[in-house]
């Protein structure tokens, strides 16, 4: 009797369960940070799970460089996950005009967000977004503090100062006064041209007003940032033109480079390899008391699969994610991946909350090619590769650069005409 | 009634899994591809343009200036490639053909092997020879006081398709080295004793008798350095990237031709253009291939033994 009684009890739980389960939802998300795998498994949806009984998540992402041709090859075949980190800019409007990606606009956790971190996923009239912005990486320069402290050399804060610290650095010797090179090309564009360019272009001005066609490439605003860049080249290391962006990490990780134009993603890896204490700058203005704008790049968001059939469940998590909460656990996890959120967040990382409160003192922009600039042949993003790398190297005048960025751009772009 | 020949139906039955294959993974994608050079999106609409694509390809002075400077460097690349890899070879196969060369065998191997290894692994290992940094090529090159001949190769417009070139021929040049090797042991004793009973011996057996001998292989290795140089592509990526850098200084056709069908970094991927460059890469080989066949292959003398 006793027995029977147990496994009737027992059978009554299983099927309680099983009942219980069969309410779960599970949502699916497709990724391209393969990276950050552990993070989401221990940290970031345990969290969510804790919070929101009922749903399930299940992080599943793919390599990095197939990421956008296995994402758009699972929305055709109807086999995607119910959640999509999205690329900012042209990749994902590609997917929300072909009604791949669900209009969240009107999600109550978008007020959270401000229109520059809402930019990378809108439509180009802003009346439609469509991913809710996670992070953005913000561009400025990363030093070796006791090289500082050895040579005494304060933080520049102004170009003049800036290139002071510079000869100072040469001068000694000791170190190279800053660690980048042109072999990879994108660098001296990302980390040199779009990371000291707002401070000239005076950020969303000066971007915008590209797009709207009322300033041009040729202009002094645009021109300025690779007169400057020009002069690095004496500041590099030598042999910088065979340089690669690994060479460039590896020079400033083991102290033997004082400067790194960097973005704010380098620094969990930095942390990791270099045994001295970094600090931050954000790149210096022309001239004392001149605001101050820094590229605050909107890099990383996540949208809906509009087919999927646990939308209400989805929607529940995206809400969550325009959260202080998830803002702090993921800018806590991943340092140099600042939440877009415009509640605050606390950092623990030093040199990470460094990064961010620049957002405090300075004005935020994005890259200035990414928005809609493009978008034809030729590319502008690829261009500023090209044009940056041939100013440092200095085999092409700041000048003939723009004016052939400039020609580039007008020759399909009908504002610049 | 005359008695007509039965079909020979085993034939067709035998050549059927060959021409099944190559047919699917060869022919229908060429004409697929021909195809699709002969389309654009109009409109956002893919619409038949005919040869508007080659129009734009050689007609607009961007797109122009990229494909004739992609195939000038490929040109370079070519001539590096004959000028130095297949001399290289020749010589290389006969100092092993030579009877008292010892360890043949040893030297053999050692040379043919950078042919087996994949492009990445030499296109880094060269880069960290040749790096400024980190590389044992300047430490090198003080140790025996030419520091100063020293530059970063690599990422010099002037230097780095040229040091690209000798780096694929290092590659290999295994290979020239082999085919030749192979022709020069195919030359009968016989015709090598009566040289010698004439007298001709040494360096001058090479050029009468032994070099005439192997033209047709050194025309069979000048058409495989031609196809193999004018579809190249992964030593340049591998190293320099999709852009090519520096200034695009070493964009060969391949390159060229990957970045406008996959698109890059921000650029999207144009399939149409993308064939009508890869229809371009076809018909030139195609034309480097038929001056070969029928105005070089036919001259050569061949001799039967």
């Amino acid at each position: 009797m006793t027995t029977r009684t147990l496994t009737m009890a027992l059978l009554a739980s299983t099927l309680l369960t099983g009942a219980a389960q069969a309410q779960d939802v599970t949502l699916t998300i497709e990724s391209w940070r393969n990276d950050d795998l552990t993070i989401w498994q221990d940290k970031i949806i345990p969290a969510f799970e804790a919070e929101n009984p009922g749903i399930k998540v299940v992080f599943s992402p793919s390599a990095p460089a197939e990421y956008n041709a296995v994402l758009n090859s699972k929305l055709d075949a109807g086999s995607a996950g119910d959640l999509i980190t999205c690329r900012p800019f042209d990749a994902s409007l590609e997917l929300y005009n072909k009604g791949k990606l669900a209009d969240l606009t009107d999600l109550e956790a978008m007020a959270n967000f401000s229109p520059v971190a809402r930019s990378g996923w809108s439509t180009d009239d802003a009346a439609h977004t469509f991913c809710v912005p996670m992070a953005s990486v913000i561009h400025g320069f990363i030093y070796n503090k006791d090289a500082f402290t050895a040579l005494g050399i304060e933080v520049p804060k102004t170009e003049a100062e800036f290139f002071a610290a510079l000869d100072k650095i040469k001068a000694d010797g000791t170190y190279i006064p800053m660690a980048m090179g042109t072999n990879d090309q994108w660098e001296a564009a990302t980390m040199g041209y779009n990371n000291i360019g707002p401070n000239y272009w005076k950020g969303e001005d000066g971007r915008l007003a590209l797009i709207a066609g009322t300033q041009k490439l040729t202009d002094e605003d645009w021109v300025a940032p690779y007169r400057q860049l020009a002069k690095w080249k004496d500041y590099l290391g030598d042999g910088f033109e065979a340089q690669t962006y690994p060479d460039s990490q590896n020079l400033f990780t083991l102290g033997r480079a004082a400067i790194y134009p960097a973005g704010s993603w380098e620094i969990s890896g930095f942390r990791a390899q270099a045994d001295f204490e970094m600090g931050a700058f954000y790149p210096p203005v022309p001239a004392a008391g001149d605001d101050c704008y820094i590229s605050d790049h909107t890099d990383i968001a996540i949208g809906m699969n509009a087919a999927s059939p646990n939308a209400e469940a989805a929607r529940t998590f995206l809400n969550w994610v325009g959260t202080s909460d998830f803002a702090s656990l993921y800018s806590n996890a991943l340092p140099g991946f600042f939440s877009l959120s415009n509640e605050p967040v606390t950092l623990d990382d030093p040199l990470a909350q460094e990064f961010a409160s620049w957002r405090g003192t300075c004005k935020s922009t994005i890259r200035s090619t990414y928005q809609i600039l493009s978008r034809g042949t030729p590319n502008l993003e690829n261009e500023t590769w090209n044009a940056s790398a041939n100013v440092i190297r200095g085999t092409e005048t700041p000048e003939d650069a723009a004016k052939r960025l400039q020609e580039g751009l007008a020759s399909w772009y009908a504002p610049q005409q | 009634m005359a008695e007509r020949k039965p079909i020979r139906w085993h034939i067709a039955v035998f050549l059927a899994p060959a021409v099944a294959v190559y047919t699917a993974i060869m022919i229908v994608p060429l004409f697929a591809t021909l195809n699709l050079s002969l389309f654009n999106l109009v409109d956002g609409v893919k619409s038949f343009v005919g040869l508007d694509n080659f129009r734009t390809l050689f007609g607009d002075p961007r797109w122009s200036a990229s494909f004739w400077n992609a195939l000038g460097n490929n040109a370079w690349f070519f001539v590096v490639h004959m000028l130095v890899q297949n001399p290289i070879g020749v010589a290389l196969a006969a100092l092993l053909s030579s009877p008292r060369l010892r360890m043949a065998a040893f030297y053999r191997t050692a040379i043919f092997i950078p042919t087996i290894l994949s492009f990445v692994i030499v296109g880094f290992v060269w880069k960290l020879i040749l790096s400024p940094i980190w590389g044992i090529a300047p430490g090198m090159l003080d140790a025996v006081g030419l520091k100063a001949l020293f530059a970063p190769w690599l990422g010099k417009e002037a230097y780095a398709l040229t040091t690209l070139a000798l780096i694929s021929v290092w590659q290999f040049v295994g290979i020239p080295m082999m085919l030749i090797y192979a022709a020069l042991l195919s030359i009968p004793d016989e015709v090598l004793e009566a040289a010698e009973m004439d007298g001709v011996t040494g360096a001058s057996q090479f050029w009468k008798i032994k070099l005439p001998l192997i033209l047709p292989s050194i025309g069979i290795i000048s058409i495989l350095t031609f196809v193999g140089n004018f579809n190249a592509f992964d030593l340049i990526y591998v190293s320099q990237g999709a852009l090519a850098g520096p200034n695009y200084a070493t964009d060969i056709l391949g390159t060229f031709l990957y970045r406008t069908f996959f698109g890059f970094q921000l650029q999207l991927g144009d399939p149409h253009m993308g064939a009508s460059i890869a229809t371009a890469m076809f018909l030139i080989i195609l034309a480097g291939v038929s001056v070969y066949l029928f105005a070089i292959q036919t001259r050569l003398r061949r001799y039967q033994f």
